[in-house]
């Protein structure tokens, strides 16, 4: 069009250089952020299963952009195939990038094969909060398991996963635990892939 | 004689703790997909997001005035200054530029180069009324509150909307004299 004033140069995301990544924010201003976010899905619910659900869901979104862009950055456009892979992936490489250090630990589970576990002692974003009584199990963990789920289900691995409160001995708040159930269909491949 | 103000917010951002800043901004944009989901409208976004900034802003005012050392500033001038220089890189690691003054002295703009808050995202045609980083007015605005100044905070550039820079005017309304709660003593 000519002549008509000003053309805007939209900045195309695909164009910009990826960043590497090292940029950092304050850890209050994340902090502050979540909490609003918290907050803010508070006054949409009315119980706790919906509020745990709906952090989950943000954080599915988180987890979902993540894995591409760690796929793209750490990995060389590959992306983990097999069930360990990914798990690990997860516990030590987005963990790592996400909150600055590796999980502290990576379990299966004894009773059930499909279960895996992610623990960390004091995850980031159960760090301020404290659950008041009246609210019972709720986990702001539940934003971390959304980005778990995300990470796996967009690699492939659709799984169920959810957060929850261990309690430590000698220790007063108790860890995090983020149970990750993979569907069937998962376990069949793997077992197929020997 | 009053302690300096620091002219920058470099000391204090390197000992803070920090994460990356990655995290928040993918959260961030998590919470904005979440709003235009639930509100539908980019309108009522845009209001949300500057309640919750504002929210974070009068929380953020303690924790920046316990670890900056600032004291009260002479003007709106050095307040400016104060944000751009110090808040912007204690909370963000970023530093704003201040300009465009009007003669009286009680408007002007912050311009951001970097904001952390864009990395990674795009606005879609539908959501071209949607003012993203919102919730940084609403920051703004919240603090200064807390510091008895009243101010309207509006976006006059943006990177996602094709401009070259992000701008934000802050206007000075009026300073609250402040007022102390007699009323339980009467």
């Amino acid at each position: 069009m000519i002549g008509a004033g000003k053309m805007k140069q939209y900045a195309n995301v695909l164009d910009k250089p990826l960043s590497k990544g090292r940029q950092e924010v304050s850890l209050s201003a994340f902090a502050y952020l979540f909490s609003e976010l918290v907050q803010y899905n508070q006054t949409q619910v009315d119980n706790i299963g919906d509020l745990e659900r709906r952090l989950e869901d943000a954080g599915y979104a988180v987890g979902a952009r993540v894995l591409e862009l760690l796929c793209h950055r750490e990995k060389g456009n590959r992306r983990e195939t097999r069930l360990l892979g990914i798990l690990s992936f997860i516990h030590s490489t987005v963990w790592k990038v996400l909150f600055g250090k590796v999980a502290d630990s990576l379990e299966k589970g004894t009773e059930h094969e499909d279960e895996y576990m992610i623990s960390e002692k004091e995850l980031l974003v159960n760090r301020f909060i404290s659950v008041p009584k009246d609210m019972g199990t709720f986990n702001c963990g539940a934003f971390a398991a959304g980005i778990v789920r995300g990470v796996l289900d967009n690699a492939g691995f659709p799984a169920v996963v959810t957060a929850h409160f261990v309690p430590v001995e000698g220790q007063q708040r108790p860890r995090t635990t983020i149970l990750i159930k993979f569907a069937e269909e998962v376990l069949r491949r793997e077992a197929r892939l020997g | 004689m009053a302690p300096a103000v620091p002219r920058s917010g470099d000391a204090i951002f390197a000992n803070v703790e920090r994460v990356n800043a990655e995290l928040f901004t993918l959260t961030y944009g998590a919470i904005v997909r979440q709003l235009l989901t639930d509100l539908e409208e980019v309108e009522e976004v845009n209001k949300q997001l500057d309640q919750m900034g504002y929210n974070i802003g009068i929380r953020l005012i303690d924790e920046f005035l316990a670890k900056s050392n600032v004291t009260r500033c002479v003007d709106f001038r050095e307040t400016a200054e104060v944000i751009a220089k110090v808040g912007f890189k204690m909370f963000l690691g970023v530093t704003a530029s201040v300009t465009n003054w009007d003669s009286e002295g009680t408007s002007c703009s912050l311009i951001l180069e970097d904001n952390p808050l864009v990395d990674f995202v795009e606005l879609p045609d539908t959501c071209q009324g949607l003012y993203y980083c919102n919730i940084l007015s609403g920051v703004v605005r919240g603090a200064l509150e807390m510091v008895s100044m009243k101010t309207e905070v509006t976006w006059v550039r943006d990177m996602l909307r094709g401009d070259d820079a992000f701008e934000l005017q802050v206007k000075l309304l009026k300073q609250v004299p402040e007022e102390y709660p007699y009323k339980d003593d009467e």
